[in-house]
């Protein structure tokens, strides 16, 4: 799955605590970025080969007069070994922001380049077109909104067949996309969506990663909600081109699902679902079952060990259906369409385990959707208990403020069913742990306690005694000064008191 | 975490829904103080909730996430020619091979011989340049369809069809694909990096040329020539010269079998 992902990268120079501080580094970057909401990243295919890794190292800033003479013997050369080398030399300068500069600042020189990745020579086309892609990649926008005369050809050739070239030519474009709202601008009219519409009944696995990579981009924009997601926007509507069918195509498990694939594909319905622009027509196209039966397939793969990367696809998959959990239409949707099957609890429990253990802030995210399910559905509420997976739950409760304030919310779910839900709660590791819960200092933590507590008292007195002989009252005590938990420690305290 | 082994065996087993347990709420449950109300929670695309997740995704989209690793050399066969009749070029990496050929003999016009990047396009060329019965129907109904996938729309004129792609698609006007078929003018000239190329499939372009820029190899010369006598049928305004030149032509002719006789 990402062998060939792993191709595509430099060559590493550096070790691991190097590694692992530009990692911190990019870490708290975007996340001051995503709460700026300027997130945008960019995804660079370079194909280092040896023979170009050996000649130094370092590609050298190219001057004026340099990328001048490059671009002539590029285009007007006797030797088509030399045109290509010399499209090579300049593609490695322009590695460099000061040489992508002096690129778009020269006069001619973007239509020369667009002139070469529209002739009929088909190396030097490839390599016009990386020389694209290096611009694309840049992060300032003249260096990429420089590349605009370029679109209406890379758009063109996604209806050929040269997967190679087909795969550079999607990258650039996801670039770009990424790039302004002025380069949607022009794409969107230039058929964009339909072009893609039409690439992605490609064959070559290549060629659909790189695809979903530029939707995801498409989709992440600004403006996709009002103008590209929705039905009534015409020719650049994703929601009425075949697109959407084609995606759950790629989330289907089996034999044919590549991994690369489906992480690109799964984030591009994230973006379209939590739009909320017209979730019942995904709905409607068989969404619900097809991601469902993927979280059981991601959670076979868990068990199986194969957790490369398993944790990018499964975040996408768990917002989807949480996210289309919330739709009145799947209320009313016929039979197949529903998500009614157990094992759906089952698959969600392991993957809840595998968090635990490799990456914890995803356990809000699968708690979530546990919240979605149990919320209105006593069936699930009923596979909690039968499957034994309260106290697995109740493990849960030390990770942090936010997944203790989940875990009771979850409990309650089930609590507030009635006194036929809370026989099962109790006795057993509930009341212990609420006791616990109820000695932390967060006020949100203490006050899903309370709730937890009063539901419980009501449909199961028995437990107010026990309670009460193991200094239920005392815990109350400590919050009975809190504005905000105030009544609700007055009213559990007159309870047990009468009790 | 601990999960309860039987778990495990859940999953393999069968689908199936749980037989609820009956429901009975009491209404002192939702009763002040206490406000808890089970439902379904949805989050908007900006939400903070979703800042981790996102975090990991674009930290996967720069590639830092995953080891780095050295970059595979693409795999070198024996050298080998193209096997397209007229075509010389060598080849001794499969994906070079596989496009070149998708660019200059994946989509090539029987007629002209000209190249296409798609089958798409390459329909819309032989429809317009090779078949005489769109060129009688075009005279009657919008037959010049917009070129870019997706649109409809159609035209009376190859110019109309330009224009439309212009204004509404926002595609350059000297679109490579969209060549009109009877142009003299030089805003149909070859954009630069094509300029003083005599590559096969081009032929039919650069007619406009003087013939005396280079030597043009005999099957050029003869639709050179062919051209200019049909260019003197066709021109709007026959001055006298041309009209005596045809006529002296024909009347010569006459003369000779007139003397065979």
């Amino acid at each position: 799955m990402w062998s060939r992902r792993q191709g595509r990268l430099r060559p590493t120079v550096c070790g691991v605590e190097e590694l692992r501080r530009r990692r911190r580094e990019r870490e708290a970057a975007l996340r001051k970025a995503r709460r700026e909401q300027q997130l945008v990243s960019k995804r660079l295919l370079r194909d280092d080969t040896p023979e170009e890794a050996g000649e130094g190292c370092v590609a050298a800033i190219l001057g004026e007069t340099e990328v001048q003479q490059f671009l002539r013997q590029a285009q007007r050369g006797t030797e088509e070994k030399e045109r290509e080398g010399a499209l090579v030399s300049l593609r490695r300068g322009l590695q460099h922001p000061e040489t992508q500069q002096t690129f778009i600042r020269l006069e001619g020189s973007m239509r020369t380049l667009v002139g070469l990745l529209t002739s009929n020579q088909a190396l030097l086309q490839l390599e016009a077109a990386r020389c694209l892609h290096e611009l694309s990649h840049s992060e300032q926008s003249t260096v990429a909104e420089a590349c605009l005369p370029a679109t209406s050809y890379l758009l063109t050739y996604l209806s050929g067949h040269s997967s190679d070239f087909i795969e550079l030519c999607l990258y650039t474009l996801g670039n770009l996309i990424v790039e302004s709202e002025a380069v949607r601008r022009q794409l969107l009219p230039q058929g964009i969506v339909p072009a893609l519409a039409a690439c992605i009944q490609s064959p070559h696995v290549a060629v659909l990663e790189a695809l979903g990579y530029a939707l995801s981009q498409l989709l992440q924009a600004e403006e996709a909600p009002e103008k590209i997601i929705p039905p009534a926007s015409a020719s650049s509507s994703i929601l009425a081109s075949t697109l959407p069918q084609h995606m759950l195509q790629m989330l289907q498990p089996g034999p044919k699902l590549n991994p690369g694939v489906a992480v690109e594909f799964a984030w591009c319905l994230h973006y379209i679902i939590c739009s909320q622009v017209s979730n019942p027509l995904l709905i409607g196209h068989g969404a619900l079952s097809t991601l469902g039966l993927l979280l059981l397939d991601l959670a076979g793969a868990v068990q199986r060990t194969e957790d490369a990367g398993l944790e990018l696809l499964a975040c996408p998959v768990l917002r989807c259906l949480s996210n289309l959990l919330t739709e009145a239409a799947v209320e009313t949707v016929g039979g197949q369409m529903q998500l009614r099957d157990e094992r759906v609890v089952a698959a969600l429990f392991i993957l809840l385990q595998f968090f635990f253990q490799k990456q914890p802030s995803l356990l809000p995210e699968g708690l979530w959707l546990l919240n979605n399910l149990t919320a209105i559905s006593p069936s699930f509420c009923t596979s909690l208990l039968s499957l034994d997976l309260i106290e697995p739950l109740l493990q849960l409760l030390p990770v942090s403020n936010v997944v203790s304030v989940m875990v009771l919310t979850v409990l309650c779910n089930v609590a507030e069913k009635g006194p036929a839900y809370c026989q099962r709660l109790w006795p057993g590791p509930l009341l212990p742990a609420l006791l616990h819960t109820l000695a932390f200092s967060d006020t949100e933590v203490v006050g899903q306690s309370l709730e937890l507590l009063h539901l419980l008292f009501l449909y199961q007195p028995e437990a107010v005694q026990v309670f009460l002989q193991q200094s239920g009252l005392q815990a109350l005590e400590r919050h009975q000064e809190e504005a905000q938990l105030q009544d609700r420690v007055y009213a559990l305290q007159q309870t047990a008191l009468q009790g | 975490m601990q999960l309860p082994p039987a778990l495990c065996a859940r999953l393999a087993a069968g689908p199936g829904a749980a037989e609820p347990l009956p429901v009975e709420r009491d209404p002192a449950a939702g009763a002040a103080p206490f406000r808890f109300v089970a439902r379904p929670v949805r989050f908007p695309r900006e939400h903070e909730f979703f800042e981790d997740g996102d975090v990991q995704r674009h930290l996967y989209l720069q590639d830092v996430l995953m080891q780095v690793a050295d970059a595979p050399e693409k795999p070198r066969v024996p050298a080998f020619a193209c096997q397209v009749a007229g075509c010389c070029q060598v080849f001794d990496v499969l994906d070079d091979y596989e496009h070149h050929y998708h660019t200059l003999h994946g989509n090539v016009c029987s007629f002209c011989k000209r190249a296409f990047p798609s089958g798409h396009l390459l329909d819309a060329h032989i429809l317009e340049w090779h078949d005489s019965l769109f060129q009688i129907l075009s005279e009657r109904q919008d037959m010049y369809q917009c070129l870019v996938e997706g649109c409809t729309e159609k035209f009376k004129t190859s110019r109309d069809r330009k224009d439309h792609m212009v204004r509404m698609h926002l595609y350059p006007a000297d679109f490579r694909f969209d060549k009109p078929k009877k142009s003299r003018s030089p805003a149909s000239a070859e954009a630069p990096g094509d300029s003083g190329e005599r590559s096969e499939g081009e032929a039919m372009e650069i007619c406009s040329e003087p013939v005396a820029a280079s030597p043009a190899p005999a099957g050029e010369r003869r639709i050179y020539s062919h051209r200019s006598v049909s260019e003197l049928f066709l021109k709007p305004v026959l001055n006298v010269y041309s009209v005596l030149r045809i006529l002296g032509c024909t009347w010569a002719v006459f003369l000779i079998l007139n003397s065979e006789r």
